[in-house]
């Protein structure tokens, strides 16, 4: 079974929701991967997003995309994210998930991208610019080395769409809860939780709500109908910042909120 | 047409020729010739073919239903001059005058510019045609544009700062008649408005009869019938004199000549002698040209036409004045209803269409005629806009 | 038809876009799909075409340019004529027309030195719709006319203060903001680029330049041409003129790039040449990229033509070797224009002109009896300051 998927179900399990945290690799230097990855990992996070830096990322809010920039300026690339990763994999025992655009995959090459990420502790990829009708240029490859690829639903995906996607989504679904890209929000508009319900009924694969959250208020609202939350924009801001006690109280509230 | 109306180079009591023997010489030649050619189908087919193929025409003659509708009052059409090469009707005139050069056996073309659309048009053409080219400049102009006058360099020719007088059109125009008749065997002076010594007037008037002959076949083919009024800007009066010219028979059709308040001619002058030619003139009691205050700089002219003048004292036209606030509204009026910037000089033919169509109904229509692109004047309003 | 597989030429192209606009491109899809087939809208389409625009534009034998060159005869389109000054216009109207019958009250779009945005911003005026341009920061203050005249048809400009703060930003922008208020707001992409069905709609509204042409030579020479040359920056102009021709073997077809500095230096915008495939902005084609995958900077004298990729449906004409993918500098561009100011009063936009170098290279070392179309994409008034400043003001 799916890395991804054991680690959301055995949280769940727990009595918690899972809380997969977003960080942007490279963002105040290489050097930071390590010690960020561990301390969340001690926080008791579920697994980690690992956000590659690229020149053009369509999806993403200010916020990360500003944190891209400061990444790129370091001289971040996905070959030294995955070699900095491999040196402590060892010592991770939560799943990293690499969110990363297309093209740099392309140029790394994705036989050798898959075989280098598994090494590096990766069990599962997002790339926002790639939907499931074009999945088929790096599924296999992925798929061969053991690695899960995670699809996004948007609220404009329509039922035929949910369906496909959730069916053929490994490890959890990525819901997304607005219109729009990355980044902090201070509400969401319409009937989320029967959208997420929706999408639920089609699989036993975790939902997970993504996009926007930022508030321990928000991760107990998306929490209380979904199997958990993905926190990008807070904490890349917090880290930023060095603002532990945000992202720990982020991580607490997924603890407290009662399982549907 | 024009060919009932002029009689001996006069327009009723208007036009005439006041210049030296020497440059009279030159006129009767260039006069000669152009009756000569005018009527010829060899020469209408060159013209024709050049404008058709490199000056785009015909343009279109525009429904502008947005307008119509903004307005409630008579159905508008805009006659797309602005399409032309090199953006505005002036190249009508330009392509006409070359080819009547050309037959003269010119080699060499000249011309006055103030501004520069003149003289940009008349180096385009004479690029086109391999033709040497010279254009007058006042010397203070050419430092104002200096842009175009790199475009005209651009184009091969060779430009001449006038640092006469007050570095203006009118020395320009001067040097440009020395220039002629020095070099007359093998130079062509090519006109830019319908003013001037006779035969200038008629020959401009000729070559930019063409946007009236288009604009009321293609209003007849639209409509059925034709239209209610003719409305253009009147500066010197080429663009108006060729938006009227196939119109002035058809009685029923009200032609309406529209001037800058600051520089009303017709309205605000007196008959008078003013570059060679007689026609109505911005003067004092003791004959002294009066200031103008106009905000385009094609409109900017202390005379008018003598076409004009005749059509304004005999009644067949009616002459009416717009402000620069008015002009400067209309260009903005106009780019947002349709999507099309008007020239500022166009854009005084439009400010009296605002007024003008809602007190007609709908079963009238109006042709108004869209002389020139404003990308030009883009600038100019914007500074004009950011300090009000 | 090119497209070999839904939504790809050849293995170029796709939908790489977010899940969050996959819906929207369907719609857009099913919608183009119907009004392609719908009679009132193409009689819509064609009547602005002709009463608005001033279609159609002639095809123009360069005379004077010809004896010059010596060898083939010249014909130029003449896309400089149309309203607006450019052939931008025509995929402009084309699809404001479309998302007005899809129901949508506002567009977005990007655009580089503002000849995009213009057009669109005048087709909004034109049919009434609200609309919205991103556009670099850079190119704010280096095209400040250009915004003021968008903003005198009514546009709303937003000065983006990212990335390189040039096009490549303004699509990124542009592309944020239709993910964000998708269901309200159609995406007018100035150039054949971008996710399907975007390269195959701006391909098909701006085929009607190589439709007239066809017909025009048709008429003026009795036989089709030897060669058609047009510039590539993304693609659109080139694309419209190339389609109708690619079934005619006997044409040759040249795509001109631009070389910029020179394509040693690295510094220039020549995609296909360069040989790197990539995926950016919803398409997969040829992308200029570091060995990381990051997409590096274009470099032209021309802002139309300073775009990192091109459009897949070039990628796929250059793999198939259907169409040859040339370059020319952009001192060879300067060169250009002012050899065709001084042969034929004719300005070119400086990306027309990287066409016109190449058609009288092209036409030296051809027979006098074999004729060449060359698409003059738009006119040059725009460029006259950089023209100037390139020139240092002195002409020799």
């Amino acid at each position: 079974m799916s890395q991804i998927k054991e680690a959301i179900l055995e949280t769940n399990r727990q009595g918690h929701k899972a809380f997969i945290p977003y960080i942007m690799a490279g963002d105040g230097g290489l050097e930071k991967l390590k010690p960020t990855i561990l301390k969340l990992q001690e926080l008791g996070v579920t697994a980690i997003e690992v956000g590659i830096p690229f020149t053009d990322p369509v999806a993403d809010g200010p916020t990360i995309e500003e944190a891209g920039v400061r990444a790129l300026a370091n001289g971040t690339t996905l070959r030294k994210v995955l070699e900095t990763l491999a040196g402590f994999a060892h010592e991770i025992k939560i799943p990293l998930i690499a969110m990363t655009y297309l093209n740099p995959v392309l140029a790394y090459g994705i036989g050798q991208f898959a075989k280098d990420a598994h090494k590096a502790g990766i069990r599962g990829v997002i790339i926002p610019d790639m939907p499931l009708e074009e999945s088929d240029l790096v599924h296999p490859a992925l798929k061969a080395a053991g690695i899960d690829l995670v699809q996004l639903v948007s609220l404009t995906s329509t039922p035929e769409r949910i369906e496909k996607l959730t069916k053929a989504s490994e490890g959890f679904i990525y819901a997304v809860t607005v219109n729009g890209i990355t980044g902090a929000r201070s509400s969401f508009e319409g009937d989320l939780e029967s959208h997420f319900k929706k999408i639920q009924s089609y699989t036993d694969t975790p939902v997970l709500a993504g996009f926007g959250i930022s508030t321990p208020e928000h991760v107990k609202q998306f929490g209380s109908f979904t199997s958990g939350v993905i926190v990008g924009s807070k904490i890349v801001d917090s880290l930023a910042k060095g603002d532990w006690d945000a992202i720990e109280n982020l991580v607490k509230a997924s603890k407290t909120v009662p399982l549907a | 047409m024009s060919q009932t109306l002029i009689k001996n180079g006069y327009y009723g009591n208007y036009g005439g020729s006041f210049v030296p023997d020497e440059v009279q010489k030159v006129l009767d030649r260039i006069a000669e010739e152009f009756a000569k050619v005018k009527d010829d189908p060899d020469f209408n087919n060159e013209l024709n073919y050049y404008l058709k193929e490199y000056a785009g025409r015909e343009t279109p003659l525009y429904f502008a239903r947005n307008l119509t509708e903004k307005l409630g009052g008579a159905k508008i059409y805009l006659k797309r001059e602005d399409l032309n090469h090199t953006g505005s009707h002036k190249l009508n005139n330009v392509l006409g005058q070359i080819l009547l050069a050309k037959r003269m056996g010119a080699k060499r073309i000249i011309a006055e510019t103030g501004a520069g659309q003149h003289g940009v048009a008349t180096a385009t053409a004479a690029a086109m045609f391999g033709m040497e080219c010279t254009i007058y400049m006042g010397a203070k102009d050419t430092k104002r544009q200096a842009l175009n006058v790199f475009r005209m360099e651009l184009l091969g020719a060779k430009v001449v700062a006038v640092d006469k007088g007050n570095g203006l059109l009118k020395e320009a125009v001067d040097e440009a008649f020395m220039d002629l008749v020095k070099n007359h065997d093998n130079t062509f002076y090519l006109l830019g408005s319908a003013v001037g010594p006779t035969p200038y007037p008629e020959i401009v008037e000729h070559f930019q009869s063409v946007i009236s002959r288009e604009s009321r076949a293609q209003h007849l083919e639209k409509e059925g019938k034709l239209p209610t009024a003719v409305i253009a800007a009147v500066g010197g009066g080429s663009n108006a004199a060729g938006a009227f010219a196939h119109y002035i028979n058809d009685e029923n059709v009200r032609l309406i000549g529209v001037e800058p308040a600051g520089a009303a001619t017709i309205t605000k002058g007196k008959p008078g002698v003013l570059h060679g030619f007689k026609s109505y003139v911005l003067q004092d009691e003791e004959g002294n040209l009066l200031e103008t205050d106009c905000i385009a700089a094609g409109l900017d002219y202390p005379g008018v036409g003598p076409l004009h003048a005749y059509l304004h004292e005999s009644g067949r036209g009616e002459y009416v004045t717009v402000t620069n606030d008015e002009v400067l509204d209309a260009f903005q009026v106009l780019s947002r209803t349709e999507g099309i910037i008007p020239a500022l000089e166009s854009s005084h033919a439009v400010a009296y269409a605002l007024k003008f169509a809602p007190t007609l109904s709908p079963e009238d229509t109006i042709i108004v005629n869209i002389s020139g692109r404003g990308d030009k004047d883009v600038q100019q309003v914007f500074e004009l806009l950011k300090n009000k | 038809m090119t497209m070999t597989t839904k939504g790809k030429f050849g293995r170029f192209g796709g939908q790489f876009v977010p899940e969050t606009l996959m819906t929207a491109l369907q719609e857009l899809e099913e919608a183009y799909e119907h009004y392609k087939q719908d009679e009132s809208f193409q009689q819509e389409l064609r009547y602005y075409l002709k009463e608005y625009v001033g279609r159609e534009t002639p095809l123009y034998f360069a005379q004077r340019l010809t004896k010059h060159c010596g060898g083939a005869k010249i014909y130029l389109k003449r896309e400089d004529l149309n309203h607006t000054g450019a052939h931008k216009i025509n995929n402009a109207l084309g699809q404001a027309l479309l998302a007005k019958k899809m129901g949508k009250t506002k567009i977005v779009a990007e655009t580089g030195a503002g000849q995009h945005g213009v057009a669109t911003a005048t087709a909004c005026a034109l049919l009434g719709m609200e609309c919205i341009v991103f556009m670099g920061a850079e190119d704010v203050k280096r095209q400040a006319l250009n915004v003021f005249r968008m903003e005198l048809l009514g546009t709303k400009v937003v000065a983006v203060e990212k990335g390189s703060r040039t096009l490549k930003d303004a699509v990124n922008e542009a592309l944020r903001y239709w993910v964000t208020n998708v269901e309200t707001t159609h995406y007018i992409l100035g150039s054949a680029l971008g996710p399907h069905p975007f390269p195959v709609i701006v391909r098909d509204f701006q085929r009607v330049i190589g439709d007239e042409t066809k017909k025009q030579i048709l008429e003026k020479e009795n036989r089709l041409p030897d060669a058609v040359v047009a510039c590539i920056g993304g693609g659109s102009n080139s694309i419209g003129m190339f389609y109708p021709f690619i079934e005619d073997r006997e044409v040759a077809l040249y795509g001109v790039e631009a070389a910029g500095k020179g394509f040693e230096t690295g510094k220039h915008a020549a995609a296909i040449n360069a040989g790197k495939t990539g995926v950016l902005h919803g398409a997969f084609m040829y992308l200029l990229q570091d060995d990381n995958g990051f997409v590096q900077e274009a470099h032209s004298i021309s802002a139309g033509l300073d775009y990192p990729g091109v459009g897949p449906e070039h990628c796929y004409l250059h793999e198939t070797g259907r169409a040859k993918y040339v370059m020319a500098t952009d001192d060879e561009a300067l060169a250009a224009v002012k050899l065709l100011c001084r042969t034929e009063g004719i300005l070119p936009a400086l990306e027309s002109a990287h066409a016109v170098h190449y058609a009288t290279e092209l036409a030296k070392t051809m027979d006098p009896d074999q004729i060449i179309v060359v698409c003059l994409s738009g006119r040059g008034d725009k460029d006259v300051h950089t023209i100037y400043d390139a020139l240092g003001g002195e002409l020799a």
